[in-house]
């Protein structure tokens, strides 16, 4: 009797790319639901506008590049780019600020380099960091957090990302925690005061998207998708640059649980920094990308132009990623310490 | 011995759905015809000793060794040789000696040893081993009596008896340790005398719990304190020696090292039976325990296999195919090679047949960079960056990353979401480097030539520019001479005249010599 050959092993594969991103899609559930509940419905139609946008432009430059769309659309990672970067938004931005990060990040940032797995950036924040510069003051119309103002509904929500809020923009916007703090600072008034301002919110709320991401963090973990050393190393990183800065001067440098807290540093260090594709690969590795990314998100906080410098702390920690993997390359059983002449 | 000293790596497999109970061990009857491979063995082919058309009788040798690493072979039953040549006949076949088997078969008479084998010297004892043409019987083959001679080596401090076989379709280590746990401990402690060592280890996955107590109650009726018997984690590759060494000892045996550079030496459960049977009753190695399991056989079973029997008579014995399995593997799920037809011989070294239906292979995505590769690999090495390095021929990055040290065992392969052939790419990668590495010799080899060749020649140059200074000297000097006598002796007329004539035409001849000389070696390379 005749057989079929094969290579070995001849156990069927235990997992796939469209299970890894259709897990991180369900992970992000618990921080949309957090997501709308503070800022209203405008994620909503930032999601669906940024994920309309990324298929289609995933499959206009599959064409271009003579693949079959179909077979590369399947496996999800357009859709998760577009999700992450669409949880980044202003929920009032307008829509063409998303439409055009979502076409980018799938356009530069990742068809560019060659599509999946061959991108050095982390497509969503190319799209993100490139309408930030582009559009800096639509990227600033966040909507007051439940609690702290008034909560905007789905009329006032569409009005204002498809052409401009009825009242002004006075009216629905905020300054968010890390802009309040950051223009307060420059006021000259004292952290400990501004730590009490109304409009940095109070009791649970500012805890809610938190809590949210790492549910989402922990389902990712115990599903395997992602290990904990990115994360960890992230969190790591911005706590012990936090308190380095606050114990330096305590007065104008707020602390790690601040950090952690606002603006999208948890977010990131959940499914940001988890993109395995512009990541480091080794364990060693990810805890320094992981670290790096956790420093510089506190630093150019601190120090930057930009309230929150996530986008640009992952940018600059990808660029490393090349230098990151030849210094970290593990021991190999039965190997003594890796020459380090071998390693650069 | 703590179970949690986990060793980098591996996966948790699920055994075989469809598998043999371990008790009892089948016996296959003789198949009308066997075909002894002349290849069972890791080493040089063996080389027939009888003709086509002779008799030979149950243990009698059929083939001799070749060389210092190769092993003998036996007829596993009174028959006659019918044919030396390849089997299958197509391209997959092997050198076989084709015996038909008796109608009538003999009882086999093994000369029973008139004295305890711990009255001879150890080598003589190994003898017998090499004798019986014991290979490897765990799958990789080696030959057994070559491994035994490592008692000259004093680093050699432990024996390792291997009995942790993790692939989830293969069984038969575990039925022979609940069948033949006597044995098994009574050839370790004739591979101990021959080490003329102390220490054995017999290594069982924990949850084996009917081989553990099968292998306990043999050694407490063996009373020999020098044996024991250590539970490993039932991780896959667990059974590999190195993984094994690592767990029990803490120690890595070195990349280009042999695990006796830790004080080790590494033998199969079934090999251990051999030994013992081949010593304390004379019998060659003629039979091997098989394990046979999948969907696609009707009845499962451990079968004690004579050597040379056909996978299909030993898949009718189980009661022939269920369904239409397309797979027959042969050595494991993990990295057993799946065979395209039943008709090979089963050797020294099939462990067990799987069949199956196709493994769904879907077709590979480009690398995500997940790591999970890494986070399996037990030699800890980085098989993302090695695929990536593969796939665009950087040869230099593969071996600063350590290739060479990749097992195959196919963890990194199971665990990929892009599903990417990681292993054979390994494989081939591997041969690459080994090609390149014969052209790096040869380049070094033609680079030596052809530095020795200019070195010659510059001597040659060298020599003759100063035979050249020497000759100018001497005639400068007997030019000078000539002057002071030309001025001494004025009246001698035409006499010096002639002789200086004649120095003249001697150096032009020379000259011409060596100019001609000269040219013919710059066209030979080989002056």
């Amino acid at each position: 009797m005749k057989f079929k050959t094969a290579r070995a092993p001849h156990v069927a594969p235990v997992n796939s790319v469209r299970t890894i991103m259709l897990r991180v899609i369900l992970a992000t559930l618990p921080a949309g639901i957090a997501h709308i509940a503070l800022f209203g419905p405008g994620l909503f139609v930032h999601l669906t506008v940024a994920v309309v946008t990324a298929v289609a432009t995933e499959a206009l430059c599959l064409r271009l590049r003579g693949r079959a769309p179909r077979a590369a659309l399947n496996d999800l990672s357009a859709v998760v780019c577009a999700v992450l970067l669409a949880f980044c938004m202003p929920p009032l931005a307008p829509w063409y600020a998303t439409a055009c990060a979502s076409a980018l990040a799938i356009g530069v940032g990742k068809q560019a380099y060659g599509g999946i797995g061959s991108n050095l950036f982390n497509p969503a924040m190319v799209g993100y960091a490139i309408v930030l510069v582009a559009f800096p003051e639509a990227m600033t119309r966040w909507p007051p957090a439940l609690g702290s103002g008034p909560t905007l509904g789905w009329g006032d929500s569409l009005a204002a990302i498809f052409s401009s809020p009825d009242a002004g923009w006075d009216t629905v916007t905020m300054a968010t925690p890390l802009d309040h703090v950051r223009v307060e600072l420059g006021q000259m008034r004292m952290l400990s005061e501004i730590m009490n301002d109304p409009s940095l919110g109070s009791g649970v709320t500012p805890w809610l998207m938190p809590a949210a991401v790492l549910a989402g963090g922990a389902a990712l973990l115990a599903l395997k998708v992602i290990r904990w050393h990115l994360p960890v190393a992230t969190i790591a990183g911005v706590i012990v640059c936090a308190v380095v800065l606050r114990q330096l001067d305590s007065d104008h440098f707020a602390g790690p649980l601040f950090h952690l807290a606002a603006g999208s540093a948890l977010f990131a260090a959940v499914f940001i920094v988890t993109d395995p594709v512009s990541a480091a690969t080794s364990v060693r590795g990810r805890l320094i990308f992981g670290f790096g990314v956790g420093v510089l998100i506190v630093l150019i906080r601190s120090f930057g132009a930009y309230p929150d410098g996530v986008a640009f702390a992952v940018l600059l920690m990808n660029a490393l990623v090349p230098l990151i993997d030849r210094i970290s390359v593990p021991r190999t059983f039965g190997h003594r310490a890796q020459n380090p002449d071998d390693a650069l | 011995m703590s179970l949690a000293r986990a060793v980098a790596g591996g996966l948790i497999l699920t055994r075989e759905a469809k598998r043999p109970a371990a008790q009892p061990i089948e016996t296959l009857p003789l198949p009308p015809r066997l075909y002894l491979s002349l290849h069972q063995h890791t080493g040089g082919a063996a080389l027939p000793c009888v003709d086509v058309g002779q008799r030979v009788t149950i243990g009698e040798r059929i083939a001799n060794t070749s060389g210092a690493i190769s092993v003998a072979v036996h007829a596993p039953a009174d028959a006659t040789v019918e044919r030396i040549g390849r089997y299958p006949d197509d391209d997959s076949g092997r050198e076989c000696i084709v015996l038909k088997v008796a109608q009538q078969q003999s009882a086999p008479n093994w000369p029973a040893p008139d004295h305890d084998y711990h009255l001879d010297e150890p080598a003589l004892v190994r003898q017998r081993v090499a004798d019986a043409g014991i290979a490897g019987l765990g799958g990789a083959g080696f030959p057994t009596a070559v491994k035994l001679a490592a008692e000259v080596d004093t680093r050699l401090q432990t024996l390792l008896i291997n009995g942790a076989e993790c692939d989830p379709a293969i069984g038969c280590d575990d039925a022979l340790m609940q069948n033949f746990a006597d044995e098994i401990v009574a050839g370790a402690r004739c591979m101990l005398h021959i080490l003329q060592i102390n220490q054995c280890t017999i290594a069982i996955k924990h949850d084996r719990a009917d081989a553990l107590q099968a292998m306990r109650t043999a050694l407490d009726q063996a009373r020999d304190d020098r044996l024991n018997v250590a539970p490993v984690p039932a991780r896959y590759p667990q059974g590999g020696e190195r993984q094994l060494i690592a767990f029990l000892s803490g120690r890595e045996v070195p990349s280009d090292g042999l695990p006796i550079d830790v004080g080790y030496l590494c033998q199969n459960v079934a090999t251990a039976r051999a030994v013992h049977r081949a010593i304390e009753h004379a019998e060659p190695l003629l039979r091997r325990v098989v394990h046979v399991c999948g969907d696609g056989v009707a009845t499962p079973r451990n079968v004690d296999v004579p050597l040379g029997a056909r996978l299909a008579d030993l898949i009718e014995f189980c009661g022939g195919y269920v369904g239409q399995p397309d797979q027959l593997v042969v050595g494991g799920r993990m990295m057993g090679i799946a065979a395209a037809s039943d008709e090979q011989p089963i050797t020294k070294t099939t462990n067990a047949l799987l069949l199956t239906r196709a493994t769904p292979k879907p077709p590979p995505s480009p690398c995500i960079r997940c790591g999970d590769c890494a986070s399996v690999c037990p030699a800890s090495l980085l098989p993302q960056q090695l695929h990536w390095h593969a796939t665009s021929d950087q040869t230099d990055a593969l071996v600063r990353l350590n290739l060479g040290d990749c097992i195959e065992c196919g963890c990194c392969d199971v665990v990929c979401p892009s599903h990417i052939p990681l292993t054979a790419q390994f494989q081939q990668a591997k041969i690459a480097l080994r090609a390149r590495e014969v052209r790096r010799q040869e380049a070094t080899h033609a680079r030596r030539r052809f530095e020795a060749r200019n070195l010659r020649r510059e001597r040659l140059k060298r020599e003759k520019d100063e035979q050249r200074a020497a000759r100018r000297e001497a005639a400068k000097a007997a030019d000078a001479a000539r002057k002071a006598g030309h001025s001494e002796q004025t009246d001698t007329g035409a006499a010096p005249q002639t002789r200086q004539d004649e120095i003249r035409a001697a150096v032009a001849r020379a000259r011409a010599a060596r100019a001609r000389r000269e040219r013919d070696s710059n066209s030979d390379d080989e002056v």
